[in-house]
């Protein structure tokens, strides 16, 4: 695959058109119509638990959320054959499916966005790093996690996200070299959403592609639809078997559209255009791959009108537990910072305490008067 | 004289100067086409063209490093990182470089570049958008410091900023970025770098603050009044060079010293104004002088942020302790 559709080439990797047709046969994945339909209803539901959250935040019951709306097929594509136990994912922060399929809960999620730190650890999650705010500083771990996989002869794989923004920095460029360096298994996957921000790739770098960055670094890499779940499932395939098997770190660019705002804090209208953006919307991902499901009477807009239904119901059932259950004690600001309890940390608590009664007291004599 | 708020007066200033000098240069993440984040920037490329106002790809150590060939060649860069706590990669550029150019070639190439950050927390955000990490900067040789707490003080600092002929570090008070107006004037005018700001006359205690504390400040204080304790207000506006002349007159007068600030309280600005009160005013000091900082942890995420902030009745308790030694 990394021969033929080599990065110089500039070539995208596709396998079905934005009907859902497949039109390279030779690429189309080895996968059971069962994984498939899994992999859209849990897409779906990804769509649906991002959309609810930007309802929650526009309620003022979630703070600040980045939506991942537009690019599930890219993280579906790991979470279709990641292995939940084994394998390693560092985040960047718009990989929502994957998330859910490497056991982070749906209050795990709105925890996060409503700003408690028990959310940012996936508590019940094996082997998956938290989301990485400050841009691309997350890859050089996944480089040290390769590094210890392939020590320990552990045959699985990082695979490890960033956005096209994240490639400007030096970061990124470090992590490619020393990943190749030391060949170690780890698949590096930059979801190529055309903004950081505001700032569009041609402002952002001044190659045509970002696969093609690998040939600097002597490693592999391929251009991807990232909005063609069968594509990003091939590549994706493709890429973890050369790295499990211990021939090095892999690029994959996954070409796709961040739909929503960069977070609920953005207007994207002063920076893009609305014909844009529908231009885009043919390529959605959820809609090619229900092309292809409806295609194969695999699923039905009754179906899919049944599901959402229950997904609606669970997920508000879901952030209705959490905001019954929240809280936040003193103990839990100092409690995680280092392996002891140190005097300053202890002294600084106390003192608050000690403000707390004062507090209390002062507005008992208020009342009192 | 137009009412402005802080948003608007460092746009104000930014404005003034890049049609004042045609070395003045402003960039950053998302500071052209959409105009910064918070909007600091806002119309600025439209009035000034892509060459001097424009997007930088993301990388804040290049976006200092660049700024500092720039300075060398005459340029007046005034870069923008987006929040304080993206600035760690580019710390290397400031601390190696930007500071040191000057010392290093005995005065023959000098960076006078300006980096603005927004710093600080209470706007309830995610990780790494709350920190006042200006110690860091302060405790580096060969920078400057400033942070406004008034939109009037914001236009007047960075104006002087921009025309130094030493790298400043900007840290602009994100939680009050709207949240204060008032008249400024829209003709060009400096603040000294260097010199704090007595903000309120008293006799009892000396209460030292900057950027958003200022005003958490000032309601404490008027709860203390009720109490009988007269304070007096000084709003540092720069962190280094420290005025100790204003400081140490206050304290030697009041004999007691309250520091206010949202910095971890431990190595901080507030330790150095603990020193100067000991050094400088020993020997009238009544009250041992004291701290209102964050603690020596993260700054908490939004549901436990509470815990972490300086408000106007913890800075009372603190005070009233003070001011009944």
């Amino acid at each position: 695959m990394f021969e033929v559709y080599h990065p110089v080439k500039g070539e995208l990797f596709e396998v079905i058109d934005n009907k859902g047709n497949i039109i390279n046969q030779e690429w189309f994945p080895e996968i059971d119509d069962s994984t498939v339909l899994k992999a859209y209803k849990d897409m779906l539901f990804a769509r649906t638990v991002d959309l609810m959250i930007v309802s929650y935040q526009r309620q003022g019951r979630i703070y600040t959320y980045p939506p991942n709306y537009g690019q599930e097929a890219v993280s579906q594509a790991v979470a279709s054959q990641v292995d939940v136990e084994n394998d390693w994912v560092v985040p960047a922060f718009r990989e929502l499916p994957l998330y859910l399929a490497k056991g982070a809960q749906l209050r795990d999620v709105f925890l996060m966005y409503m700003g408690d730190e028990k959310g940012a650890s996936w508590s019940e999650s094996k082997r998956m790093l938290p989301i990485s705010v400050p841009i691309a500083t997350q890859l050089p771990h996944a480089v040290g996690l390769g590094y210890a996989l392939k020590m320990d002869k552990e045959k699985h794989v990082v695979y490890a996200f960033v956005g096209d923004g994240g490639t400007s920095t030096g970061d990124f460029h470090e992590a490619m070299n020393f990943a190749q360096v030391w060949k170690v298994p780890v698949v590096f996957i930059v979801q190529n959403n055309q903004f950081a921000i505001s700032v569009p790739f041609n402002t952002q770098s001044g190659a045509d592609t970002i696969a093609v960055k690998a040939m600097g670094y002597g490693m592999k890499g391929i251009r991807v639809d990232g909005n063609d779940f069968f594509a990003m499932y091939s590549a994706v395939r493709d890429a973890s078997d050369y790295a499990r098997e211990g021939s090095g770190p892999v690029l994959i660019e996954a070409v796709t559209y961040r739909k929503g705002a960069h977070t609920t804090s953005d207007d994207p209208y002063k920076y893009r255009t609305k014909e844009e953006e529908e231009e885009w919307d043919k390529k959605d991902p959820l809609k090619r791959l229900k092309y292809y499901l409806m295609e194969r009477e695999l699923w039905n807009n009754k179906d899919e009108e049944l599901l959402l239904k229950t997904f609606k119901k669970e997920i508000d059932q879901a952030f209705l537990d959490t905001e019954n259950s929240m809280s936040y004690e003193l103990n839990e600001v100092f409690d995680h910072l280092y392996a002891d309890q140190l005097g300053d940390l202890i002294r600084q608590k106390k003192r608050y305490k000690e403000f707390m009664e004062w507090k209390a007291k002062r507005q008992e004599s208020v009342q009192n008067k | 004289m137009k009412i402005m708020n802080i948003v608007k007066s460092i746009n104000n200033a930014l404005d003034l100067m890049l049609r004042e000098n045609n070395k003045v240069v402003v960039y950053g993440e998302d500071v052209g086409v959409e105009g910064g984040v918070f909007r600091v920037t806002e119309d600025l490329q439209k009035k000034h063209g892509v060459e001097r106002v424009f997007d930088s790809p993301l990388a804040e150590s290049t976006i200092v490093g660049s700024a500092i060939g720039m300075a060398i060649a005459g340029y007046r860069p005034v870069v923008e990182i987006q929040f304080s706590g993206f600035a760690y990669p580019a710390l290397d550029q400031i601390i190696s470089h930007m500071a040191r150019m000057r010392n290093r070639t005995r005065g023959k190439f000098t960076s006078p570049v300006v980096v603005r950050m927004p710093y600080g927390g209470g706007i309830n955000a995610l990780e790494m958008h709350s920190e006042s990490m200006e110690a860091f900067y302060a405790h580096t040789p060969g920078l400057k410091v400033v942070i406004p707490s008034t939109p009037y003080d914001a236009k007047g600092l960075l104006i002087s900023a921009i025309e130094s002929d030493d790298p400043i570090i900007f840290m602009e008070p994100k939680r009050i970025y709207r949240a204060i107006k008032q008249e400024v004037p829209e003709e060009k005018y400096a603040i000294p770098i260097g010199k704090a700001k007595v903000l309120k006359k008293g006799n009892d205690v000396t209460m030292i603050a900057y950027g958003a504390m200022i005003r958490e400040c000032q309601k404490a204080i008027v709860m203390a009044e009720k109490e009988g304790v007269d304070v007096e207000l000084i709003d540092l506006r720069t962190i280094y060079p420290l005025d100790k002349e204003t400081i140490a007159d206050s304290i030697k007068k009041t004999g007691r010293v309250v520091f206010v600030a949202e910095e971890p309280t431990s190595f901080g600005v507030g330790s150095e104004i603990m020193a100067l009160a000991n050094e400088e005013a020993f020997l009238s000091l009544e009250a041992p002088p004291k701290r209102v900082t964050g603690f020596d942890t993260i700054v908490p995420y939004p549901q436990g942020e509470h815990f972490y902030m300086q408000t106007p009745e913890k800075i009372l308790f603190e005070l009233l302790e003070t001011a009944r030694f």
